[in-house]
């Protein structure tokens, strides 16, 4: 059993807790629950053994120091101009230049060269052209952690633009002439509006609590020319419960219709999703619609704030919905603004409280939009899926650290390979065959409905039952269309052949039968491919099972196509092959839903619920 | 003409017409028999839109001033507003929509003045005719016979005049059953699995009684349908205290003893006004605008449809999961043996048989296990979810059906030939129809309504090639297998298609729909041009059979030969 479990591959890294259980006849059990959502229970014979591998996962789950990751020992077998090339793939200062900036408006700021002014921001920064350096330091001492207001998406039609900080160190009364005069230069960066929008992303509540701290929120009073909003979203300690909640139900063992979505309603995760993507939604519409520029932030501008910039993005520009632009928007919002990877996600031992599945619910309002709007991204959601993986996964290097700085000194670009050059070698397994460029729901804004009634938020069991194979739609409406365009590509390449073909024979039959034997050769050689993929389809009639259905192709390289779509990759959501799913050994199971036994709670985390507002204030 | 008396204002003119996602537009209001007719005149972009009486479930009036309102909630759950100026105009219109879309008789209903803008092909009338059916399973079998018993409908007034029984069974025998069977349904052949030659009949409950009544030619009957030392199951779709109860009032179910190769499950399912209410309650939630996400999902959980599709679903696994795993055969009855019985034969013929799966399969199974098995129609969709008459015998039973074949869609996107535009189609027609087909409660009401003769029948429509062409999956590739539908809640969804249908904007679902068309499309055009090239360049000489799909291959018999 326990070599089982090594070669199932669970990384270390992937584990976020384990529990022994009760000793049985059979062994004694260990429940490992792990951080892509898959359960995990060994049954070990002997209780010594249990217990050492327990103490020993226990260890190996939590490690200490950076160094201790598998990025550091992972090895692609790339050399090291082709590391470089990986790490070069995502480049942020393009992706301002195509943003248009520099431009008259906006600049790119110097002030945090060394990390001198905010240690949790990128060196490069991009700030109005009006916000002199005395300017950006006095308002970033006015703000939690320094975290100033910093340009995140610039929308070049409107000069309306999605800036970003952390609150203001505001107290009940405290004022900062440099952060007002950074609020007016932003809005001075947009000419066509005469006010811009602070947004809040906390629940105002919160917000006012933090006011006895000496933190807090914007006065209108005091600044001119600003409309202040408040959108509420909880902080992570709600989000880490309500996901654990929800896990639970996902775990019940047989649960009747009633406990699921009842289940579901109490966790309130859909009600968090929702909460999130109503805040984008109103930052989107502020900037395309009216033209207005926002200045977002929650506490300290690196939770909530990511959330809800990078929600709006997507919404507001196509380039985001492509594979590239989404990895860049991901580098931009949270890699390069310092949100709290290490921490969040529990990559080294830290303080549990620290956890929290911040971009999981970035990455599942992706998802809901996606199915919202099934012709707008060029990804699809085995994409999503991977990007999760690896969040936790420590296999590659991008998500290390808390931020910028740290990565820089660990030398990250030097010792690990990029994730995203990974999944962009690989980008075919991740095409949403219904993208086209040319297709005009790829254009301009979405504009999602926000009434459940309207759009349904739905379960994504894709990702939090994602082992549990047997709960999904048994045929992939992906990857059928992906086989079937992938063989009309190659079509047209055995048309384009044929025809060369064809202008060579008649050309041929003027001139004799000088090339005939020629001919014979090829032919040949065609009908022994043709009949190695006869082979799939050979017996009898198999014509259902969706293996067989690239034979219907008269090409060579079957072997290849169908390794294409069954990737040895184990993390593939869908698995294609009808006939392994639909035979009758999968349908009996299912009448009684999944088989793993409902454990109890996470023991880690009792403790969280209770100290919620205390903790709200710290965050 | 009669409805000239109902419709006190034929025409109203400068009426706004409301519609959820789109702007609202000005237009005249026509009254007929059977419609009501708005068309705006605005010369860019005439539209006209069409409504039923008959889909018409509810009315509403209210008065702002002299301008009056009337919402107009329909059958297949769209909701629009109409503002009518005038308060007597409107007042007209109003009852007489109601008066119109309330007619008791139902040869006033529109499809007895109907008259098709087609041409038909086939007539849809007669095209599932059960001895058609019964040559197939006399290919296969020799243990059944078709019996014409109820041929003026004497015996069971709900069952049609031709009927599959055992071949050992003689009529007499039938008679006596049919006494013993609740309504005269006695046991008759619903489905012969050919892999193992395992059968799933359907039935009423026996009449048993408090005092334990036997007849042994009803056990004679069922027995008989197993050969020795073969099982098989009575799947009782009431619990076991609702079965024990339903002996006071006469009924009851099969005692074990004298069934002695028979084992009972009881497989409890939803009838009757518990299901009318959830539709209430679940189009009730679904009509609700309020942003927040935790009263969608209570009113969702509270109204309990999806409990009860995963109920249905699950009792129809169960059935094929008996015969084609178990290897045993099936009995299915209720109390009536007219609604969750017919769902879950139905269901495990879906699982069990790729027939069923495709347009023409799935219509003859409407047609047998529905229409012919003498489901009541007319009674059960009466009304729909914004109904306030709440009669008993309302039931969204065979939209239930529906919904459990959509989620098995769902889940198998690519093994079914039709679409959930087929579905929903069926949807509309069960509640408001052009055509007869789903008029009467059953064969015996049909015929005496002479439905076939005075009426159009649905199929006819649907099976014309260029309608057909709209209810087609484009993913479809044929799957000989038996699929085994997930029932886990994660699994099951909510069928948007239906009840979010006027609440969500479909246009980026319909081109995603079309991009997939596209995608197939694009393949097919390939691959004829390929073979067209190919087979110009050297006639069967180097191009295998097996390099064409199968289509091309059977085109391949009527190619010329080239010269």
């Amino acid at each position: 059993m326990l070599v089982h479990l090594f070669t199932i591959q669970v990384l270390h890294s992937q584990i976020s807790s384990i529990e022994k259980q009760a000793t049985t006849a059979t062994g004694c059990p260990l429940l490992i629950r792990c951080k892509n959502f898959q359960v995990i229970q060994l049954v070990i014979p002997q209780e010594r053994d249990c217990h050492d591998v327990y103490i020993s996962l226990i260890r190996l789950a939590r490690p200490v120091k950076y160094e201790e990751l598998y990025c550091f020992s992972f090895n692609p077998k790339l050399d090291k101009e082709e590391r470089e090339k990986g790490w070069k793939l995502v480049n942020l200062s393009e992706e301002y230049n195509r943003m248009g900036i520099p431009n008259s408006y906006w600049q790119i700021s110097d002030v945090n060269r060394e990390y001198g002014v905010c240690d949790s921001y990128p060196t490069e920064v991009y700030v109005p052209k009006s916000a002199t350096a005395h300017i950006i330091v006095g308002s970033s001492k006015f703000r939690s952690r320094r975290r100033f207001p910093a340009l995140s998406y610039y929308c070049k039609d409107n000069n309306a633009s999605i800036c970003r900080s952390s609150q203001p160190l505001s107290g009940f009364s405290a004022r900062c002439l440099e952060d007002e005069q950074m609020l007016q230069a932003i809005r001075k960066a947009n000419p066509g509006s005469d006010f811009i929008y602070v947004v809040d992303t906390r629940p105002k509540l919160n917000a006012m609590a933090n006011r006895a701290a000496g933190k807090g929120y914007e006065n209108e009073d005091n600044y001119s020319n600003i409309k202040f909003q408040f959108i509420g979203i909880e902080n992570i300690h709600v989000m880490r419960n309500s996901l654990q909640k929800m896990l639970e139900v996902c775990e019940m063992k047989s649960p009747s219709m009633s406990d699921f979505l009842w289940g579901l309603e109490n966790s309130g995760w859909l009600k968090h999703i929702k909460a999130i993507m109503d805040a984008g939604i109103f930052i989107a519409k502020a900037v395309a619609e009216e033209g207005v520029s926002v200045l977002v932030h929650c506490s300290d501008g690196w939770d909530r704030t990511a959330q809800v910039c990078s929600v709006a993005s997507l919404l507001l520009d196509p380039h985001y919905r492509t594979m590239k632009g989404f990895m860049v928007l991901i580098e931009k919002d949270w890699v390069s603004f310092g949100h709290k990877f290490n921490h969040r996600y529990g990559n080294l031992d830290g303080d549990p409280k620290e956890i929290s599945p911040v971009i999981d619910q970035f990455i599942e309002c992706v998802w809901q939009l996606m199915e919202q709007f099934p012709c707008a991204f060029e990804f699809n959601e085995r994409f999503l899926i991977h990007i999760q993986h690896h969040i936790y996964s420590c296999q590659f290097g991008n998500f290390l650290c808390n931020s910028q700085k740290e990565r820089r000194e660990l030398k990250i670009q030097e010792r690990t390979y990029s994730l995203w050059a990974h999944l962009w070698k690989n980008r075919a397994d991740y095409l949403n065959p219904l993208y086209r460029p040319d297709h005009r729901q790829i254009w301009g804004t979405l504009h999602p409905q926000m009434a459940p009634c309207n759009f349904l938020y739905k379960f994504w069991s894709g990702m939090y039952n994602r082992f549990e194979k047997g709960l999904h739609p048994r045929q992939s409406v992906t990857d059928y269309l992906m086989a079937v365009k992938e063989e009309t590509q190659q079509l047209e390449e055995e048309l384009a052949v044929l025809g060369e073909r064809l202008a060579n024979l008649q050309k041929l039959q003027l001139n004799g039968n000088k090339v005939k034997s020629k001919q014979q050769d090829r032919s040949k050689e065609l009908a022994l491919s043709a009949s190695s993929n006869s082979l799939a389809n050979t017996p009898q009639e198999y014509s259902n099972d969706l293996k067989s259905f690239p034979s219907r192709s008269p090409s060579q390289g079957d072997e290849e196509d169908s390794a294409l779509i069954l990737t040895q990759d184990n993390l593939k959501s869908s698995d294609p092959d009808l006939s392994a799913n639909s035979d009758q050994e999968s349908g009996v199971e299912d009448l009684s839903c999944r088989s793993p036994s409902a454990g109890g709670c996470l023991p880690s985390e009792d403790s969280g619920k209770d100290s919620d507002e205390a903790v709200c204030l710290a965050v | 003409m009669e409805f000239a008396e109902l419709i006190k204002t034929p025409r109203a003119d400068n009426v706004v017409l409301h519609r959820p996602f789109e702007p609202a537009v000005e237009g005249t209001l026509c009254l007929t028999g059977h419609h009501l007719i708005f068309s705006s005149r605005r010369q860019d972009n005439a539209e006209e839109l069409w409504l039923l009486h008959s889909n018409i479930d509810s009315i509403e009036k209210r008065f702002v001033g002299s301008l009056g309102t009337i919402v107009i909630k329909c059958k297949d759950l769209r909701i629009i507003q109409l503002d009518i100026p005038g308060m007597e105009e409107c007042l007209n219109i109003a009852s007489s929509i109601e008066a119109l879309s309330t007619l008791d008789s139902v040869t006033l209903m529109y499809p007895f003045f109907y008259r098709p803008m087609f041409e038909i092909v086939e007539d849809g009338w007669s095209a599932f005719l059960p001895e058609k059916e019964f040559e197939f399973l006399n290919a296969l079998t020799d243990e059944w016979r078709l019996t014409y018993i109820n041929k003026d409908f004497s015996i069971c007034p709900s069952y049609p005049p031709v009927v599959t029984v055992p071949k050992s069974i003689d009529d007499e025998t039938l008679q006596k059953v049919a006494v013993f069977r609740h309504g005269g349904r006695f046991p008759v052949l619903s489905y012969y699995h050919k892999k193992n030659g395992m059968v799933m009949m359907r039935t009423s409950q026996p009449l048993t009684g408090t005092n334990g009544k036997r007849c042994k030619d009803d056990e004679k009957l069922i027995n008989s349908t197993l050969g020795p030392g073969r099982r098989g199951y009575i799947i009782d779709t009431r619990s076991l205290s609702a079965a024990q109860q339903a002996r006071a009032k006469g009924g009851g179910f099969e005692v074990e003893v004298y069934y002695p190769q028979w084992r009972r499950i009881h497989k409890s399912v939803e009838r009757f006004n518990i299901l009318q209410e959830s539709l209430i309650k679940l189009v009730e939630a679904c009509n609700d605008q309020s942003h927040n996400m935790d009263r969608w999902l209570s009113k969702l959980e509270a109204s309990n449809w999806l409990t009860h599709v995963k109920e249905i679903l699950t009792a129809g696994c169960l059935a094929a999961q008996c015969i084609d795993r178990e290897d045993a055969s099936v009995l299915v009855h209720g109390t009536e043996g007219t609604d969750s019985t017919l769902q879950i034969t139905s269901l495990a013929q879906i699982i069990l048989d790729p027939d069923c799966r495709t347009i023409r399969g799935f219509e003859s199974l409407i047609v047998r296990e529905w229409l012919q098995a003498g489901h009541p129609f007319q009674q059960r969709c009466a009304q729909s979810a914004y109904s306030n008459s709440k009669q008993k015998w309302e039931a969204p039973v065979f939209l239930l059906f529906l919904d459990c074949v959509w989620q098995m869609l769902h889940q198998f996107p690519c093994s079914f030939e039709f679409n959930e535009h087929f579905l929903v189609t069926l949807f509309e027609h069960a509640y408001a129809s052009q055509f007869g087909t789903f008029l009467g409660n059953n064969e015996n009401e049909r015929s005496k309504l002479k439905l076939p003769q005075k009426t159009m029948s649905l199929w006819s429509w649907v099976n014309q090639p260029e309608e057909l062409k709209n209810f087609k999956n484009p993913l479809f590739e044929a799957n000989s297998l038996v699929i085994w539908p997930s029932v886990a809640p994660q699994s099951l969804q909510l069928w948007e298609g239906v009840f979010l249908r006027w609440n969500r904007p479909s246009k980026f679902l319909d081109e995603a729909q079309e991009e997939m068309r596209k995608i197939i499309s694009d393949n097919r055009v390939l691959q004829e041009k390929l073979w067209d090239n190919s087979y110009f360049l050297s006639p069967f000489d180097w191009l295998p059979k097996e390099a064409v799909s199968y289509k091309l291959r059977s085109a391949l018999c009527f190619c010329p030969i080239a010269g």
